[in-house]
Formats: C-alpha cells, structure tokens, sequence
C-alpha cells in the first residue's frame, strides 16, 4: 500500500480511541510507507471517556477528569473527529456510509467499534421515567437528576456492573437493593463461597441484596414511586430503577448491511478482526470471536491492536484473553482468576474462609497439583498479582499450593519480580510485558511515573499498580540505581527518617541534629522541616532562641508574609463561629492600623497591611478580647468549616458546630508537614465541603462518616470514605491515628492527598493500619497526639509576654522607624500596596 | 568611596545566632538599609548585605533563612526563595542579580559598618 488509504473509524469509545492510537503509534514505530487518512464518527457528544471507573463520576470526577483524549490530541495526530455522528447504513457494494444528517462518506477500509448496550429485560413496565440504564456519562447525569427526587433505588442484576451501580447510588444517599436473578453476585466471576461472603460484606455496607428474585412487573405504588412484583409473590418499593442486567452487542449496522453475525447477535471476526468482508473490522464488544463476546476492556484493546497492525501489514493476532478481574466494589475487594468455577476436568480445589473477617479465598488447581487454572478471592485480593501470574505463566506450583492462599502462611512464596519471565503479562489492559518494562529501564526510564508514561502499564484499569512498581523497582536496584531521597545538600535523609531520628534519639534542637547527622550550615529546606519535626515531637514554644532561626518568615513572624514585606494577620476563628463583641474587636483594630479586611475561604478574616513593627500590638489588642492565633502562617491546622448543623438547621441531623469546635480546638497548633484543612458537615447536603479537605467529617443519622485525603486548591482531590457511621469517640481516635501516621510518614510540604497516593496499599492499608492496629502503633500515636494537645500554647500570647521574643518585632534594630518602601494607596475604600510607578522614587542601593 | 565610615549601630547583644536583623545607615548621605547576619557555626561569624530583595522588591532579607550552599554562606529571601551569598552578595540563581556587601566588625562590644 502506497496510496492514501481512507479509513472509517465507527465509534469513539475506549476501544475505538484505542484502535486510533495503535494505528498511529504504530505506524510511527514502522515507519510504514502506506499513508492513512483516518475519519473518526461518534454517535456519543463526546470523545472517548474512561467507562471502567464511570461510577466516579459521583464521587467527584468531572466528565473532563474520565476524559481519555482530547480534540487537540486527534489535530496533533492528523485524525479527524466528528462527534453526534451517527452511522445509519453501510452500502458495502460502494464502500459507502450513511450518517443520520445525510451526509455519505466513502472508506478503504472500515472499522467497527460500536460497542455495546445495556440489556433491559422485558419486563412488563420497564419503559416508565425513573427506570434507567448505566453506560454513558448521559445515563449518569439522568441517574443523578432522579436520584434528587427519589429516597430509594433498586439495581436489577447482580454482576460486576450491577454493583458498580447499586455503589453510585448508595453515593448519591439512596435506600439502595440489589435485584438478582441467579442464586448469588457476580455469578459470572466467582463461584457460590465467594458470593455468599460477597452478599454479606455489601449488606455490611446497607445495601440490600435480594438473590434469586425474578422480576415480572413493574407498577405504580403508594408507598414509592414503583413497586416491583417478584415471580415467588414478593415485592419491592422503590422510587428508581436501574437495569444492569448484561450487555447486548451494537451490530445493528451489521445486521443491515447482511455481514456474518451471531446466532445471539454479535459481528462474527477472524484472529485478524476482520469481518465476513475482507474491508470491514470489528473491535471490541461488538465483535464475536469464536462465539464469544468479550465484556470487558483489555480483550478489547487487544482487538484494537491487532487490527491496526493488521492494517499495517502486520501478521499479529487475537487468540482469545485471559477475562481475569481484581476490583474494588463498595470497598470490597474482589479478584477472579481463569477458572473460578473449576470447569476444567479433574481440577481440585483448595479453599480457606475466613468468616469473621469476611474474606474468602479458592484455588483452583489442575490434577496434579502443579499448575494453577483459576482463582477467587472476596475481602482480600493481596495474593491476586502473584496467583495470576502463576496462571498466566504456567509457573509450577509449590509443594503445598494451600500456601498461597493461607494467612501467615510460611510457605508463601514472595514470587519475585525476578522469578517472572520476561513474557509473563503485567499489564493485561495495554498486553505490557515485563521485558516491555524492562527495556524500558534499560532506556532509561527510572521511576514508575516515566514507565507508566511510555509504556501505558497500569493506566488502564490499574489492577497492576503494585506490580509494575515491584518489576520497576526490582530492574532499578538490579542496575544498582539508587532513588534519592536525601532531603537537601545538609541530610542524606528522607523526612521520615529525619523523623524517626528526632524521635528515637530524642533529639531536641536542630543544632544537635545537624552535628550528629548533617553537613554544612542547614539551608531553607532542612531547617524549616527540622523546625516542623521537633514542633511535632516536641511542642517547644518556635520562637525558643534555638529554634527561632528554623522559622520561615511566616512562622518567624507568626504571620503571612506579602508580597510587599507586610504581613497579614489571621485570628483563630473556630468552626466560624463568632461573638458579635469578637467581631467588632477584630474591625476595630483593623480600622486603628488601617488594614485591608477581607473573609477567607475558611470561614475566617484575614487582616492585610500590617508591618513587622505593629504585629504585637495588634495581637495585644486581639488577645485581649479573647481571641487567639489562627496559624495561617504554620504548616499546622488551618481551620475547621462547619455548617450551621441541626442546632438551626430544619435538615441538619447532628450538631456539626459543636463537633467542629471539639476538632479545631483539638488539632490547633499542630505541625505536620504541610498545612491541613477539616470540615465538619450537619447532614448528607454537604454545606461544609467536607469531602475537599483533609479530614471531612459528614453527620449521619447514626454518627460520623469520615473522610480523609480530599483537597481543594491546584489538584483538587475528592477525599476517600474512610468509615461510617462512627461515634464521636472513635471519630477522634481515628483523627488522632491518622494525623499522626502522616506526620510520621509524609514528605516534606506533601499534602495528605498527595501522601495517600504515595502510600503503598493505598486507602486500604491506612484504614488497616488506623483501624486494625496492623502496625501496633495506635498507641503510640495516641499518646502523642495527648501529648501535642495538652503542651497547646497560643504563640502570639506567649510571644507578647516575652521581651526577648518581642526584639525581633522591628524593623530596625537601629531605628524605630518604618521601612519607607512600603507604600500603600486607596481602592474600594481600603488600602493595597502600591505598584511600584505609583511610589514615589525610592533610590535604589548603591554598591560600594 | 572615600567618604565611607565605621558606623556603630547596635549592640552585639542584639543580634540574633543564625539569623539576621535590619540596620538603618547613612550610606553617602542617603538612607540605607543593611541586613547583618551571625553565623554561629562560621569561624567568620558576621556578615552584612543590602536589605533589599532585587527579585521582590522589598526590603526583607534579613528576615530570609541563614543556611549554606556547598559551603558558600548564604541567605535565602523570605519571598522567593533565591539565595544570596553572604560573601559576595550574588544571587545563585541568577548571575544578572547582586545586592551590595557590607564590612562588618565588633567594636568594643558594639556591631560596626563601613557605609
């Protein structure tokens, strides 16, 4: 092929786009002669978009965050992209498409990428409003707007999707159920052991599962909006419905257009993806490939590379794929491996459960006991890289294959990244082997964001994370690279081990530190976090003779510097919550020192404008009608939001002013590696936004939900649900852990969201560390967050009882003067610092 | 040049270890604000600079870090973080910018500046 070939893509989903971005990536890596002209037509209003962790979508991500390209993307590759173009007929005889405006484009070569539909089974009533499908981010946005005039909802069909689903509506607060036809959940994935566990954990969480319903009608009810009527004569009410009960392949085209298809629908391919026309392709869950339709994304994008390179002239080929799945659902993990259900003839199985614990663990073996065919694990999914790789691999079996899956086992062997061969998959979403990462390494990749970036490992549906950080570490140390994580020129140490040092060898001033395990004079990074680590530990008062010069400016001054050299003054207001008296204090010193006023996104005031020179007086004065330090300057605890809660509040359900006071109060003063924001919220409506701050606490109807992790600012982060419906006591047991954890473990200037990222195990291992104890350190951790609490000082008023302290307030040590260089002029009525044209000259500084 | 003097501006007792204060002098006639730093780990323990930051353009270096770079002395400024040497005043990172350096002595228990 010389010539332009003009190629037709029909469809833009995950698939679709993917096939878009094999053809160019390898056409670029072949340097192929044959030139493509590539049409892209999506009947959808928008490109390719992550439909695997659609549920997302209510738990804070935009449409733009699942967003997997862009316009710009497709310009760059020369792809051309017609969005709400749907495709109506195929003319085959003249290689021709029809789209629904009318208009007709021609192709060399055609490729199917339409997808699939949700399946709704013919129930009578199934058409009405409120009864709804889950598979776009429209269906999602129709799910939302019910779900605002609706209490309870019910998901008819119980397999992966379905739960996926019944989790988005427990997300948007609704009474949830789970319908399900078959005797238990994800009968496709897991065997009848693991679907008993599986109910139970969901029902943990309050969602309700009804197994082996059968639903034959759908009608109005007094009760709700519907009521569904089972075959057994039972009932259910409900004011939503969603249907998630399988998937049916898109191959209308297909059918009108009289190319091969399944008996059950289907576009019939061959190993290449091509179709009954030698033209046509078909990809992904279109496609039937040796009577099988494959729901799930890695087989598909498996379809989209061979296809391409097919194009290319390339003899790749799709010989089936390995439909094996880890998954979180609700917070429970779930992972299936080849054979869960032990088909295979003569295959032997090995199962421990763990009721109290709720997990769940099967292995399938074959009759020899040396190879593995199949695996389910429910509630606990740390053994399912190693298990797949055993399946994928055909790695022999230990001795004892119970060992695998038994708890503390001493057999089980840690089946090292090395002990993989280099063909063994890692990636199965973007078929990324190890000698892929390898090679990668050679190349000189060296961390696992650059291996993520070029090879696309773990960018899929990230199952492989923990796996392909193992391989890339492991090739790492092999070359003998070391990752540096000194923390600057003066410590060849981490912050964490700075901490552990400070710590363990009771380390009280920087001095000491430097002596013992440093170099040089300290500089702006390991003196202020030396500064933060010895406040963590020790709570000294900063301004101490020996700590004064770790203090960034801010903390120096116990306020913010601007840009200007003034300073800006922040009262602690707790919960925002103020006293009329207070308030009017706080604009009586403003108005005295002639400060800009203006209320801060923490439900707070800020005071601009102050020199160096007038701080005391203005906390004298401050302190004086009560008020005490907001640390706005500190890496501490900035503020605590609340909401008016049900003291006020017709919807409120627990006080969440109180609660916000006792947190506040608690955690003010508190140094940690960054600053750190909470909110505490009355009711489920969220006033506090708590789900954007560091610790978020929601009221229930029975307690607390506690969020942790969440962050506004430059990366928003959603903050995880760490636990639900706890009591006041444990809510601060829990806060206390986690603080203190952090503190222990983070980087320099990493927020708790960033930290939760890096952490290894994720959400899940800091919820066992904080509410299993895994690590025995709880009480440590407690008790020195006692010991922080209870050594609380507010510095402004030790600081303006302390002359010594109170020398550093000037400017000149010579004069009393004030720097003539800060300026300020009117705007809106209050002062601003002056451009530097609106000053007058200021002669500038000669050098001698 | 010729016009430059000793001037006495504080005690020693008013500066701080590792950190700096601010001085007011009379540099040719005009106005000018020194920034002194002691470096209690340097066997010359005093320095003295121009106060006024050429990146953000304030007068706020002495309230900047004390710290070393490859065992230069330096000052990083309170508002962006550049540092400074202390010995010679040149900004590290970016050779185009300097401020001025001052000599600095101990008199009689009283911190002196050529200006």
């Amino acid at each position: 092929m010389s010539s332009l070939v003009n190629i037709l893509v029909v469809g833009n989903g995950m698939v679709g786009h993917h096939f878009v971005e094999q053809l160019i990536k390898q056409q670029e890596t072949l340097d192929s002669a044959s030139k493509f002209q590539v049409t892209v037509l999506s009947a959808e209003p928008r490109m390719a978009y992550d439909r695997v962790h659609l549920s997302e979508y209510f738990s804070g991500k935009t449409a733009q965050d699942l967003s997997l390209t862009t316009k710009e993307e497709y310009d760059q590759w020369q792809v051309d992209i017609k969005t709400n173009a749907k495709v109506t007929n195929i003319d085959r005889q003249n290689n021709q498409v029809t789209l629904q405006t009318g208009e007709v484009l021609t192709y060399d070569k055609l490729v199917l990428a339409t997808g699939s539909y949700p399946f709704v089974p013919p129930i009578k009533g199934n058409d009405q409003p409120h009864c709804l499908v889950y598979r776009t981010i429209e269906d999602l946005e129709d799910i939302q707007v019910s779900a605002n005039e609706s209490k309870t909802g019910v998901v008819i069909g119980g397999g992966l999707l379905g739960l996926e689903a019944a989790n988005a509506l427990k997300e948007l607060g609704l009474e949830t159920h789970v319908v399900e036809f078959a005797p238990q959940l994800m009968a496709v994935q897991i065997d009848q052991g693991g679907g008993a566990v599986l109910k139970d954990k969901i029902e943990a969480l309050g969602v309700k599962v009804h197994t082996q319903k059968a639903t034959t009608e759908i009608v109005k009810s007094d009760q709700a909006r519907y009521k569904l009527a089972f075959s057994d004569g039972t009932e259910l009410h409900t004011d939503l419905i969603l249907f998630s009960a399988g998937i049916r392949p898109h191959d209308e085209l297909a059918k009108t257009s009289a190319l091969a298809m399944g008996e059950r629908g289907g576009i019939v391919i061959n190993n290449q993806c091509v179709t009954s026309d030698e033209d046509i392709y078909a990809i992904g869950e279109c496609a039937l490939w040796n009577n099988f339709i494959f729901g799930l994304v890695a087989p598909g994008y498996q379809m989209a590379k061979v296809a391409a390179s097919h194009l290319l002239g390339q003899t790749e080929s799709f010989t089936g794929a390995d439909m094996s799945t880890k998954l979180k659902l609700m917070g429970v993990d779930v992972g299936s491996i080849g054979d869960a259900h032990g088909k295979t003839p003569e295959s032997q199985a090995y199962t421990y459960e763990n009721q109290p614990e709720g997990v769940y663990k099967k292995i399938v073996v074959n009759k020899d006991k040396t190879k593995l065919l199949g695996a389910v694990l429910v509630g606990d999914t740390s053994e399912y890289d190693t298990l797949l790789q055993y399946m994928l691999n055909g790695i022999d079996l230990p001795e004892a294959p119970e060992g695998l899956i038994l708890p503390m086992s001493d057999d089980k062997p840690a089946l090292g990244a090395d002990a993989l061969p280099d063909t063994a998959i890692i990636c199965s979403c973007h078929n990324v082997s190890r000698g892929d990462i390898v090679t990668a390494v050679e190349q000189g990749a060296c961390d696992v964001a650059t291996i993520k970036q070029c090879t696309k490992a773990s960018t899929g549906c990230g199952g492989c994370a923990a796996l392909v950080k193992t391989v890339t570490d492991n090739e790492l140390a092999a070359r003998g690279v070391e990752v540096n994580t000194d923390l600057c020129e003066h410590f060849a140490y981490s912050r964490t081990e700075l901490y552990h040092i400070v710590k363990a060898e009771k380390i009280k001033t920087f001095e000491e530190l430097l002596t013992k395990h440093g170099n040089g004079l300290g500089c702006e990074i390991c003196k202020p976090t030396a500064g933060s680590i010895l406040a963590s530990v020790w709570n000294d008062y900063v301004l101490e003779k020996q700590h004064l010069p770790l203090q960034d400016t801010n903390d120096l001054f116990l306020a913010n510097m601007q840009k200007d050299g003034t300073y800006s003054v922040v009262p602690r207001i707790p919960g925002g919550e103020i006293t009329p008296d207070k308030l009017i204090t706080i604009g009586e010193v403003a108005k005295k020192y002639n400060l800009y006023t203006k209320i801060t996104g923490g439900q707070r005031i800020d005071l601009f404008g102050a020199r160096v020179d007038q701080l005391p007086d203005i906390w004298t004065a401050l302190i004086d009608a009560g008020l005490e330090t907001g640390h706005a300057y500190g890496k501490s605890l900035r503020t605590v939001k609340s909401c008016v809660g049900s003291t006020w509040c017709r919807y409120g359900v627990q006080d969440s002013v109180s609660m916000a006071l006792l947190v506040e109060n608690r955690y003010k003063g508190l140094r940690s590696p960054h600053k750190i924001k909470m909110a505490v919220s009355g009711c489920t409506r969220e006033c506090a936004e708590a789900q954007s701050k560091d610790i978020g606490v929601i009221a229930t109807d029975k307690g607390w939900n506690l969020y942790v992790c969440g962050n506004g600012g430059m990366k928003p982060r959603h903050a995880d649900l760490f636990a639900t419906d706890i009591d006041d006591v444990t809510l601060i047991k829990y806060i206390d852990r986690i603080l203190m954890f952090y503190i222990a473990t983070a980087d320099r200037l990493q927020r708790t969201s960033v930290w939760l990222e890096n952490l290894e195990g994720g959400l899940a291992y800091l919820q066992k560390v904080v509410i299993d104890d895994h690590l025995g350190i709880n009480d440590e951790l407690e008790q020195q967050m006692e010991y922080v609490v209870g050594t609380y000082q507010c510095e402004w008023k030790t600081t303006i009882e302390n002359p010594q302290a109170l020398k550093r307030f000037k400017h000149y040590v010579n004069s009393d003067k004030s720097d003539d260089n800060i300026v300020f002029v009117q705007e809106r009525e209050q002062i601003r610092p002056a451009r530097s044209e609106e000053k007058i000259p200021v002669k500038t500084i000669e050098t001698i | 040049m010729s016009n430059q003097q000793w001037q006495r501006v504080c005690a020693e007792t008013d500066l701080f270890d590792d950190a700096g204060v601010c001085a007011l002098v009379d540099s040719q006639g005009a106005d000018s604000q020194v920034a002194i730093f002691k470096v209690s780990q340097n066997e010359q323990q005093l320095y003295a600079i121009g106060n006024f930051d050429p990146i953000g353009k304030a007068n706020v270096l002495y309230r900047g870090i004390v710290g070393s770079v490859a065992n230069e002395p330096v000052v990083a400024s309170p508002l962006y973080k550049q540092h400074f040497s202390l010995t010679n005043g040149k900004c590290l990172q970016d050779e185009d910018v300097s401020v001025a350096v001052y000599s600095v002595r101990v008199n009689d228990g009283f911190i002196e500046l050529l200006a």
